[in-house]
């Protein structure tokens, strides 16, 4: 298991990238910590896979270094490097059994048959398929080949790194959810580093300690779920996380007032924005409060999800989502009302530290 | 509710039916009908049962024949499914040479069978051919039309000119259905070369292998133009295959019994090796 280091890291597919524009990879700079469990989280084309790529090394970054525990290790092959991944489609070796399929890495290392069938033998105890070892891998069905494909990475008790490129994009709905708890529990009893890619909000909430919200080339935000939720960083993750996503509105702002149209809202503290063109509140619709005292608003409709009901209205030209108890009645003349617990000021598009 | 029985609709059948006895149970028939019979001419036929049939599959002639059939397939196949999966593998997957790579394969196989068998036979000529001139020079005495040997390797190399590139075409087909993911999980599995052919590239092609097999196969069994262009069966008899036999015996000889019992008997074998390779095929895919 290892840190990982992305120093400066930019990647653009083209051959003379001009403008950021060209790079698919903006500029990465962090440091993950060795054991922890990270999701890359962001629409199609945000850079998650490239990112995730380049610390396979099946990409060479156009610029910017990859240290794994402090070594430089951008120059090194996917071999070398010694990380695991699992890809969105299962793969497997047809021809071969189960049994055999995990021992190939090992195989082609040239580890000693003995070693090899105990560490076979532990990793399919690991991944419940011990039953299937003598089986061939191809009549398996799409989870079990999944599983497979992660346990010839487990098999191999020095990888650096697990990968995950969207691993349960062909699993049934029930079963992701067993798969997922399962990676959670290899996680915890046996603490290896893992990177998850997915574009599934749920997926990266459950799975991981940290989330990495990527959006158009760059990570806009690493944080908890609940970071996430209660303080996006940017307009984008308040959109991308949480059902319905945050409502965002211009508001003009004095001090510690910002009115949006002739209304005016208290912040909890006055906030510095220093020369920014766009000011924005926002607030998720978990703290839009529905009653007869506040900004008057208009109903345009009311979706029952069960649990609770979405409630689509306009304030001041404004669309807002909010979200009501199912046992909660909506009045004749609705106002709304902001929990002041809930409200984030972005300048352009960036959130103001309080 | 009563159904009315109208049969004028078996009349539609009817030019379909014209068509299919014309073409196909009509000849048939008729061979059928000569490879029972003895004629002298005159149209008088004699009732012969089985002894063309007998004669046939005790003659030394018909035995060298498929002999020479069965070894000319064998060593064909053994050259050009090891040949056409090198050359697929080595095809280009992206770019401008993909392109340029399909069309030069394609070439061999858009050239009439006739015209294969007159550009060799010019190509391996000892006085005017660029391959003939070129290995006299180096001192090598070749000659495809005196020695047997050299009729066979001329025979080899055309037709290895001809077909490879059908072997290579399918396998490429089979290789680029491949993902990427196969072989970026077998770097990180730490794969070698041969592995990774081994394990991914072969699996993957074996349906198409299969069906490369049975196409040349069929397709080397009844071989006829591009020999006969060449050598036309010669030196001797060195390179007379089955169907230049039949017509040698049919239309040279006009023995028309013993042809008609020879086309009905290869007509069988080669039934019987296609049903060899459907089975075979089913029952792998059954398997899967």
């Amino acid at each position: 298991m290892a840190k990982i280091d992305l120093n400066h890291i930019r990647h653009a597919y083209g051959p003379n990238p001009q403008s950021p524009k060209d790079y698919a990879l903006r500029e990465v700079h962090h440091s993950w910590d060795d054991g922890g469990a990270y999701a890359l989280l962001g629409p199609s084309g945000c850079g998650k896979t490239t990112l995730l790529n380049i610390i396979s090394g099946l990409i060479h970054p156009s610029h910017g270094q990859l240290l794994f525990d402090g070594q430089d290790v951008t120059n090194l092959s996917t071999q070398e490097r010694n990380i695991a991944q699992v890809f969105q489609f299962p793969v497997i070796y047809d021809t071969m059994s189960v049994y055999d399929n995990l021992a190939f890495p090992l195989r082609n290392r040239g580890v000693p048959e003995a070693d090899i069938d105990r560490k076979v033998r532990e990793t399919l105890d690991m991944i419940d398929l011990a039953d299937w070892a003598k089986k061939k891998a191809r009549g398996l069905t799409a989870d079990q080949k999944q599983k497979i494909s992660l346990g010839r990475g487990l098999v191999r008790s020095d990888v650096n790194a697990i990968l995950f490129d969207e691993p349960l994009t062909v699993i049934d709905p029930h079963m992701k959810w067993m798969l997922r708890s399962q990676l959670k529990q290899l996680h915890r009893r046996f603490g290896y580093t893992m990177v998850y890619v997915t574009h599934d909000q749920t997926e990266a909430l459950t799975f991981a300690q940290k989330v990495v919200v990527m959006y158009e080339g760059e990570i806009v935000q690493i944080g908890t779920p609940e970071e996430l939720f209660e303080r996006p960083k940017h307009t984008f993750v308040g959109y991308f996380i949480g059902s319905p996503g945050m409502n965002v509105m211009p508001v003009k702002l004095a001090g510690a007032i910002a009115s949006l149209g002739s209304h005016r809202i208290e912040l909890p503290a006055p906030a510095k924005l220093g020369d920014a063109t766009k000011v924005e509140l926002g607030i998720r619709p978990e703290y839009v409060r529905l009653g007869r005292q506040g900004m008057p608003v208009t109903i345009a409709k009311v979706e029952d999800i069960g649990r609770h009901k979405i409630v689509r209205a306009r304030l001041e030209g404004q669309e807002l989502a909010i979200i009501v108890g199912e046992g909660q009645e909506i009045p004749t003349e609705p106002h709304v009302a902001f929990d002041p617990r809930g409200i984030n000021i972005y300048a352009d598009s960036w959130r103001v530290e309080g | 509710m009563e159904k009315t029985w109208n049969n004028k609709a078996w009349f539609m059948v009817l030019p379909v039916l014209l068509l299919v006895a014309f073409s196909a149970v009509i000849p048939l028939m008729t061979v059928v009908n000569y490879s029972v019979q003895d004629t002298f001419g005159n149209n008088q036929f004699f009732w012969a049962g089985a002894e063309w049939f007998e004669e046939i599959l005790h003659s030394d002639r018909f035995h060298a024949a498929l002999g020479r059939n069965l070894f000319f397939s064998l060593v064909i196949l053994l050259i050009e499914i090891p040949l056409g999966i090198v050359i697929a593998l080595n095809m280009p997957r992206r770019g401008w040479g993909v392109p340029v790579c399909l069309v030069l394969m394609s070439l061999p196989l858009l050239i009439p069978w006739n015209v294969v068998g007159t550009i060799w036979q010019v190509f391996g000529r000892v006085d005017i051919g660029l391959l003939g001139r070129t290995l006299e020079a180096l001192g090598i005495n070749y000659n495809y039309v005196q020695n047997p040997v050299h009729a066979w390797i001329t025979v080899f190399i055309m037709d290895v000119w001809h077909w490879t590139s059908l072997v290579v075409l399918l396998c490429y087909a089979g290789l680029v259905s491949i993902p990427d993911a196969f072989y970026q999980a077998a770097k990180i599995d730490g794969a070698s070369r041969w592995a990774v052919f081994r394990y991914i590239q072969l699996p993957k092609m074996n349906r198409v292998l299969l069906i490369a097999v049975l196409l040349r196969f069929m397709d080397s069994f009844m071989i006829y133009t591009e020999p006969f262009v060449v050598t036309g069966g010669g030196p001797g008899n060195s390179t007379t295959f089955l169907s230049i036999d039949l017509v040698k015996m049919a239309v040279g000889q006009f023995d028309l019994g013993p042809a008609a019992a020879m086309s009905i008997i290869y007509f069988l074998i080669i039934l019987l090796m296609s049903w060899v390779f459907y089975t075979v095929m089913t029952n792998y895919d059954a398997e899967r």
